[in-house]
C-alpha cells in the first residue's frame, strides 16, 4: 500500500467577490470570495500547476502512472492526462489516464493510486460554475491538488499513510449534467441531504472501525462534497472533537468539486503534526472515507506554496469578466483575423517544447536556446544540442508591450521578452498581471496555460507570470 | 564575403505610382494596370518593350500570373516574389540584377498590395499556426518592444519618448499633406497624435503606418542605354539586402534598441555607393517608418544620428523637410500608406521626383544646392528578426 510521498496545490490568481454577483443580478448575496480560473486556464492546466508543486516537493521520485480526475474535462474522447504528462516531462513509458466526468472520480483516483505498483501521481482538478445567479456559480471555486503516492522509502519517505478506507454507494439523482451542457442540475436540496445522511454515517462508522479508533481520536476531520448542507449535517453528527472539523475554505476559495477533498487534505497536511490522524470524508454519489496517519517526514517535505498562502489570491475579477471567461457572456471580438488552431503534426513534433518547455543547450559553447534549435545562434555548431527543460527557471523582463489589437478572450495581451537565469531568451505572453505595473527588470516564472481554443482545439503552452516567491 | 554592387550599371528610366489609400473601387488588377501604365508612359515605352518582370506582393497574389493576367503580357518571364514588408525593394533589386547581368535589356519591377479587402484591422495572419507556441503579437506590438528598451538604455523618460514619437508622426503627416498621392493628406496636430487611442505599448493609432491599397512600378535599363529613354535617369548606386539570423528573440545579447540587419545593409550600401558621411551627402532618405519608434531607431542605424542621440535630433527638426537631412519627404509609410509590396518602389518614386526636381511643394532645397543622392530603406519582420534593404540612387553617374 502506498502513502503520500508529496503533495501540491494550485489555486488560481483571481477571486470573484460574491457581492459582485448580487450587485449585478439582484440575486441572493453571498459573502466572501471564490477562486476563479483565468481565461487561459482549464482543468488540465490547473492540474499541471498542482502537479508541478507536488513533484518539486519530491525531487528524484518519478511517477510511473498518472491519474487525472475532474468533473470538467477539457476534452472528451481524448485523454487529458497525456497533456499533463507531457507538461511535466514524464517518461514516455508511464501510464497516463483520465478518471473524469463526476466529482467522485477524485476519491476513486486517489484510492486507485494507493493500491501499489510504482510511484503514482494523482491530479485532482476542477472548474466549478453554473448558470448566472445560481448557487453553483456563487459557492463553487476553481483549483487543483496533486498527490504523489509511493511506498515509504528512506530517500523518499511518505508524509501520510492510509490507515483505513471505507465506502458507501447508492444510486440516486441528486446532481447531474448532460454532456455538452453548460451547467449542472440539482434535485431539491433536502432530498440530497436525506440521501447522503445514512451513506455518510455508514462509511464513517465503517472506517473508524477498520482503523480501530473512535471519532474523538481523529485530529482533523475533512468533510467535502458538492452538497454543502449534507456535509454540514454529517460534520455535526460524526462525533468530532471541538475544533477538529477543518475549515471548508468556502469563504475564500469556494467548493472546488473534484479537487476539494484533496485541497482540504493538503491544507490539513500543511499544518498537521506528525503521528496525527486525518479523516477525509468525501460525499459525492455515495461516501468515501480515508483515515490517514501523518509521519515525521511531513515537516521536511511540504510544498513551497502552502494552501494558506494561496487563499487570498492576487487579483479581483469583475463579474462581467468572470461571465466572459466562463462563456456565459459573449463579447464583440476585435476586428482581427480569427485565432488559428495549432496543427496536430507540428504540435506532436514539438511535444517537448510545447508541453514541457524544453529548449536546447549547445554542447559546444553552452548557449541555451528557446525554442530548441539545431544550429547554435552563437557558435553555429550544428546538431550539438542537448535538451534542457526551463519550466522551473525564473527569468527577467528585457522589454515588454501591451497589445490592445491582438485577439484575446481577455484583452489586452501583455507580452514580454524574458531572459532566463543562466541564459536563454524567449518572447511570450504574460498572465496574472496588471498591465500597468509591468517594468523592465521584473522577475517572472513560467506557468502552463491554455492560450486559446480555436476550431475545437485547445492550444496549450507556457506563459510567464510575476514571480510569486512561495509558489 | 564579397558584396561588389552594381554601381552605375543600371538606371531607372520611368516610374509610376498610384495614389495609396482605401481603393474600394479598384482591385489588385486595376492597381497593377494603373502603376504599370504610368511607368511605361513615363519611360516612353510600350509593354512589349519590357523583356522581363518582377512582381512583389506579400498577400495579394501568387505567381507571375498575378501580373501577366491583368496586363496581358505575351509570353515573357514574370517572377513573383515576397520578402515581408521589403518586398517592393526586393522586386526592384532583382530586376536591376537581371539588367546588369545582360540577360535582359529592359525590366520592370512592380509591387502591389490590396490590404483593405480583408475586413480586419492591421495585417492578416501570415502562415499557419504550426505548433501554436509563437506569441500572437500584432505588428505594432512587435515594434513597440523598441520603445521601453530605447528609453531605458538612453535614459529618456516616458513623456519625452512619447514626444519624440509624436514629432515623427507629426512631421510625416506634415510632409504627406503636401503629397497628392498620399493616403492621409492633412497635417495632424501634435495633441491629436499624442492623445490618440493606444494600440500597443505607448503607440497610439497615429504612431502606426496607414493600412492601404496601392501599386508602384519602375522600369530599369543598362546605364549606357538610359539616355535613349530620358534626359534625367536615376542611376542605381547601391542595392543591399540582408536577412538576419532572427537571433533577437532568442539571444539575450540583443537589446531591442537597434536593427543589426539595418546596420549591416547600410554599411554595405554605403560601401557600394562610396558614401562616407550619409547625413552630409544624401539629399533625402525614405525610411521604413512602419511605427514611429522604428523611424527613431533607423536614424541611428542608418548613421544619420549618433547612437543614443536620434531622439534629440528628431526633436531638433534635423529630419524635417527643411532640416539638415529630409527623411520621408513624401510622408512615409505613416502618411503615404503602406501597401506592403508597393512600399519599396513608392520610396524610389519619391527619390525619382525629388532628384529630378519634380516634387512640387515638397521639393527639397538641397537638391538645387547640388545634393544628388537619395536613400531608400525598407524593412520586413520585427525587431531582432528582420530583413533589411538599403538602396541608393543618384541623378548623375560617378565621374
Amino acid at each position: 500500500m502506498h502513502g503520500i510521498a508529496a503533495y501540491g496545490v494550485y489555486v488560481p490568481y483571481w477571486r470573484l467577490d460574491r457581492k459582485a454577483i448580487a450587485a449585478a443580478l439582484g440575486a441572493p448575496s453571498g459573502s466572501g470570495t471564490r477562486a476563479v480560473a483565468s481565461y487561459d486556464e482549464d482543468t488540465t492546466s490547473l492540474g499541471v500547476e498542482a502537479a508541478r508543486a507536488a513533484l518539486r516537493a519530491a525531487p528524484g521520485l518519478r511517477p510511473e502512472a498518472l491519474y487525472f480526475a475532474t468533473a470538467t474535462p477539457a476534452y472528451l474522447d481524448k485523454t487529458n492526462a497525456t497533456a499533463i504528462h507531457a507538461a511535466l516531462g514524464l517518461d514516455g513509458s508511464s501510464l497516463a489516464c483520465d478518471m473524469v466526468g463526476s466529482v467522485r472520480s477524485g476519491a476513486g483516483a486517489l484510492r486507485a493510486a494507493l493500491q501499489g505498483g510504482g510511484p503514482t501521481l494523482v491530479v485532482l482538478s476542477d472548474i466549478r460554475t453554473g448558470l448566472p445567479g445560481g448557487g453553483d456559480e456563487r459557492e463553487g471555486g476553481d483549483g487543483a491538488a496533486a498527490f504523489l503516492c509511493a511506498d515509504d522509502a528512506r530517500e523518499a519517505p511518505v508524509v501520510a499513510e492510509p490507515v483505513a478506507f471505507a465506502s458507501a454507494t447508492a444510486e440516486f439523482l441528486e446532481r447531474w449534467r448532460l454532456p455538452g451542457d453548460a451547467a449542472s442540475r440539482q434535485w431539491e436540496e433536502r432530498f440530497g441531504e436525506h440521501a447522503y445522511g445514512p451513506l455518510g454515517e455508514a462509511a464513517v462508522t465503517d472506517a473508524l472501525k477498520r482503523a480501530g479508533v473512535t471519532a474523538p481520536a481523529i485530529n482533523h476531520w475533512i468533510i467535502a462534497g458538492p452538497h454543502a448542507r449534507a456535509g454540514k449535517r454529517l460534520a455535526a453528527s460524526v462525533g468530532a472533537m471541538k475544533g477538529t472539523v477543518a475549515d471548508d475554505l468556502g469563504a475564500t476559495i469556494g467548493n472546488t468539486g473534484t479537487a476539494h477533498a484533496g485541497l482540504l487534505l493538503a491544507n490539513a497536511l500543511d499544518a498537521a503534526e506528525p503521528d496525527q490522524l486525518v479523516a477525509v470524508v468525501s460525499l459525492a454519489d455515495g461516501c468515501d472515507v480515508t483515515i490517514w496517519r501523518t509521519t515525521p517526514a511531513l515537516a521536511t517535505r511540504r510544498p513551497r506554496a502552502k494552501v494558506a498562502s494561496q487563499l487570498a489570491g492576487g487579483g479581483q475579477v469583475s463579474y462581467p469578466t468572470f461571465l466572459t471567461w466562463r462563456g456565459f457572456l459573449r463579447r464583440e471580438p476585435p476586428r482581427r483575423p480569427d485565432p488559428q488552431a495549432p496543427e496536430a503534426p507540428p504540435a506532436a513534433r514539438a511535444e517537448a517544447w510545447k508541453f514541457a518547455f524544453t529548449g536546447s543547450r549547445c554542447q559546444a559553447c553552452g548557449t541555451r536556446h528557446l525554442p530548441p534549435q539545431r544550429v547554435c545562434v552563437k557558435c553555429h555548431a550544428v546538431d550539438r544540442m542537448a535538451p534542457e527543460r526551463l519550466a522551473d527557471v525564473p527569468a527577467t523582463i528585457a522589454t515588454f508591450t501591451v497589445d490592445r489589437l491582438a485577439y484575446s478572450l481577455s484583452p489586452p495581451v501583455v507580452a514580454a521578452v524574458i531572459d532566463f537565469e543562466g541564459g536563454g531568451r524567449f518572447q511570450c505572453e504574460l498572465t496574472d498581471v496588471d498591465p500597468a505595473a509591468v517594468k523592465i527588470g521584473d522577475r517572472v516564472e513560467m506557468t502552463f496555460r491554455r492560450l486559446l481554443t480555436a476550431g475545437g482545439v485547445h492550444n496549450y503552452f507556457w506563459k510567464a507570470r510575476p514571480l510569486t516567491g512561495g509558489k | 564575403m564579397a558584396s561588389n554592387g552594381i554601381r552605375d550599371r543600371v538606371a531607372i528610366v520611368g516610374m509610376g505610382c498610384t495614389a495609396f489609400g482605401e481603393h474600394w473601387d479598384k482591385g489588385v488588377n486595376d492597381l497593377l494596370v494603373d502603376a504599370a501604365n504610368e511607368a511605361l508612359a513615363s519611360a516612353g515605352v510600350a509593354l512589349s518593350d519590357i523583356d522581363a518582370f518582377w512582381l512583389g506582393t506579400l498577400f495579394s497574389g501568387q505567381s507571375g500570373l498575378t501580373l501577366s493576367r491583368p496586363l496581358k503580357i505575351d509570353y515573357k518571364p514574370v517572377s513573383r516574389l515576397e520578402n515581408y514588408c521589403a518586398t517592393g525593394s526586393e522586386a526592384f533589386r532583382n530586376a536591376c540584377y537581371a539588367v546588369a547581368s545582360g540577360a535582359y535589356d529592359v525590366a520592370m519591377a512592380i509591387g502591389v498590395e490590396k490590404l483593405k479587402d480583408s475586413g480586419v484591422s492591421g495585417l492578416p495572419n501570415i502562415g499557419a499556426a504550426g505548433d501554436g507556441t509563437k506569441a500572437p503579437l500584432t505588428a505594432p506590438a512587435m515594434f513597440s518592444l523598441l520603445a521601453p528598451a530605447y528609453a531605458k538604455k538612453f535614459g529618456v523618460d516616458d513623456a519625452t519618448l512619447k514626444e519624440v514619437m509624436t514629432r515623427i508622426a507629426w512631421k510625416n503627416h506634415k510632409n504627406g499633406a503636401l503629397n497628392p498621392r498620399a493616403q492621409f493628406r492633412k497635417e495632424v496636430p501634435k495633441d491629436t497624435i499624442a492623445c490618440s487611442p493606444l494600440v500597443a505599448g505607448p503607440l497610439g493609432i497615429f504612431d502606426c503606418s496607414g493600412v492601404s491599397d496601392g501599386s508602384a512600378a519602375a522600369i530599369v535599363v543598362r546605364a549606357e542605354d538610359a539616355r535613349r529613354y530620358t534626359d534625367t535617369p536615376l542611376y542605381v548606386k547601391a542595392l543591399s539586402f540582408i536577412a538576419g539570423p532572427a537571433a533577437g528573440p532568442i539571444d539575450p545579447d540583443y537589446d531591442y534598441t537597434t536593427f543589426p540587419e539595418v546596420v549591416a545593409s547600410a554599411v554595405d550600401a554605403y560601401a557600394q555607393a562610396g558614401i562616407k558621411d550619409p547625413r552630409a551627402e544624401l539629399a533625402m532618405a525614405e525610411v521604413h517608418d512602419c511605427f514611429t519608434p522604428t523611424e527613431l531607431v533607423l536614424m541611428e542605424d542608418l548613421g544619420f544620428a549618433a547612437r543614443g542621440t536620434g531622439w534629440k535630433e528628431v526633436l531638433a527638426g534635423t529630419f524635417d523637410l527643411d532640416g539638415e537631412l529630409a527623411v520621408n519627404p513624401d510622408g512615409g509609410l505613416k502618411s503615404f500608406g503602406h501597401p506592403i509590396g508597393a512600399s519599396g518602389l513608392r520610396m524610389l518614386f519619391e527619390a525619382w521626383l525629388q532628384l529630378r526636381g519634380e516634387a512640387g511643394k515638397r521639393q527639397i532645397a538641397s537638391v538645387a544646392r547640388g545634393r544628388k543622392l537619395a536613400l531608400t530603406h525598407n524593412l520586413g519582420g520585427a525587431p531582432g528578426e528582420c530583413v533589411s534593404f538599403v538602396g541608393v540612387v543618384g541623378s548623375e553617374p560617378s565621374g
